[in-house]
């Protein structure tokens, strides 16, 4: 190849690339169908407030119709306890679906340990349910265009389309997405979008009896919830993962997964 | 020209694919307001998860029959609690079920009221027993009434 050719055709690979980088940024369907709506549903859960009684997710099981014996479910409640020499013990027994009501925590594999007062330096329970992510991967890996964002941020799952091929419950990095055991087709938590859609609260912050779980509009300023996230320190998890979690925590230690 | 005939069989499929596919993609399938990567679905989708009949109704709808047991819930402990919580999902009632199923089980109180010794957590500040020492196997009901746990000015710790 000739120098001069070699030149031209550099410099008109560079123009190209650079051409199409620059369509890209004009083009973003993104930006062209950027949300209007007026409401985009968070959530706060406050983890020095939860008690372990777990009737969220009786509530939710009852509600959204997962089997209730079946070891799925759309939300859970976690039992952290820190221990001052044998490190970090968490389980959650049933999705919490019971409640804790031993002081023996589950190991897995039918064993089981009492753990003493003396021994503890915190313990708490953490809640846990889809984070509603402003940028879901489950969303994204879809193949079909079976789950979706809708307008108010909430990330649903529409079982007529849905085929089945699990790649949404490997991508979500939080473990929120599980086969219905009836239905065969992913499901997850969606802010009992069927009861916030007619100004009910979702069925678990209803039962929770010492309002750990609250929802609320982040786009309204006069909002008691999008308040306590703008104005106090607030958490989410995993963020390093770039997805964008809209439930926020009040007191996640670093001990949480 | 013979050697083409693969190349009209290939886009023959293609067509047919073509064609079938505006008889099985619902004409509201595509990308919607989330836009492009979040936003391409089929939008029925939405109005159908709307419609999904909620199960659990809240105290408020209990009151208009139950006033009593309500306001007897309500200036006690217990106030902080759904009577759906124990009374289970108050959806179709009182037609149909005319009957809601009641949980009694101890197992039901010791959700909150087995004693775990967490120092950072509230659940250590609820008056809890331990259920291997306190009238093992025993219904809760049977001594406390649910209706009337002592409201905190009457408490004595």
């Amino acid at each position: 190849m000739k120098r001069r050719d070699f030149l031209k055709l550099a410099l008109g690979g560079s123009a190209a690339l650079a051409l199409t980088h620059g369509l890209n940024e004009i083009f973003r369907p993104v930006a062209l169908h950027a949300s209007s709506s007026p409401v985009r549903w968070v959530f706060l859960v406050d983890t020095y407030k939860c008690i372990g009684c777990g009737f969220c997710v009786k509530a939710c099981k009852l509600e959204n119709e997962i089997p209730y014996d079946a070891n799925v479910s759309r939300t859970w409640v976690e039992r952290y306890i820190v221990t001052k020499e044998e490190g970090v013990f968490a389980d959650t027994p049933k999705e919490a679906r019971n409640g804790f009501t031993t002081s023996r925590v589950d190991l897995g594999q039918g064993r089981y340990q009492d753990i003493s007062r003396e021994k503890i330096d915190k313990a708490f329970f953490v809640p846990k349910l889809c984070n509603q992510c402003e940028k879901p991967p489950c969303v994204q890996v879809c193949p079909v265009g079976a789950t979706y964002q809708t307008a108010e941020g909430v990330v649903l799952v529409d079982p007529k389309w849905c085929i089945g091929c699990g790649y949404c419950i490997m991508a979500c990095p939080y473990g929120m997405r599980f086969f219905h055991p009836v239905h065969h087709v992913a499901e997850k938590c969606n802010f009992c979008y069927h009861r916030i859609a007619q100004k009910m609260k979702p069925a678990c912050v209803l039962a929770c009896p010492v309002g750990a779980r609250r929802i609320g509009n982040i786009k309204d300023p006069g909002d008691a919830v999008a308040k306590t996230i703008m104005t106090q320190r607030v958490s989410v998890h995993k963020p390093e993962y770039g997805t964008h979690p809209q439930v926020y925590y009040l007191g996640l230690s670093e001990e949480v997964r | 020209m013979h050697v083409l005939r693969p190349l009209y069989v290939v886009l023959a499929i293609a067509g047919i694919i073509l064609i079938a596919r505006t008889f099985v993609v619902p004409e509201d399938f595509g990308i919607h307001e989330s836009g492009y990567m979040y936003g391409w679905y089929r939008k029925a989708n939405e109005a159908e998860w709307r419609a999904f009949k909620p199960k659990y109704q809240g105290q408020e709808y209990c009151r208009d029959c139950h006033a009593e047991q309500e306001q007897q819930v309500r200036s006690s402990r217990h106030n902080l609690i759904e009577c759906e919580n124990c009374h289970d999902p108050a959806r179709g009632h009182p037609d149909d079920p005319q009957k809601l199923t009641l949980d009694r089980s101890r197992e039901l109180c010791l959700r909150c009221h087995t004693y775990l010794p967490y120092p950072t957590s509230k659940r250590s500040e609820i008056k809890g027993i331990h259920p291997d020492q306190h009238n093992p196997g025993g219904e809760c009901a049977g001594c406390h009434n649910p209706h009337q746990a002592p409201s905190p000015n009457r408490r004595s710790r």
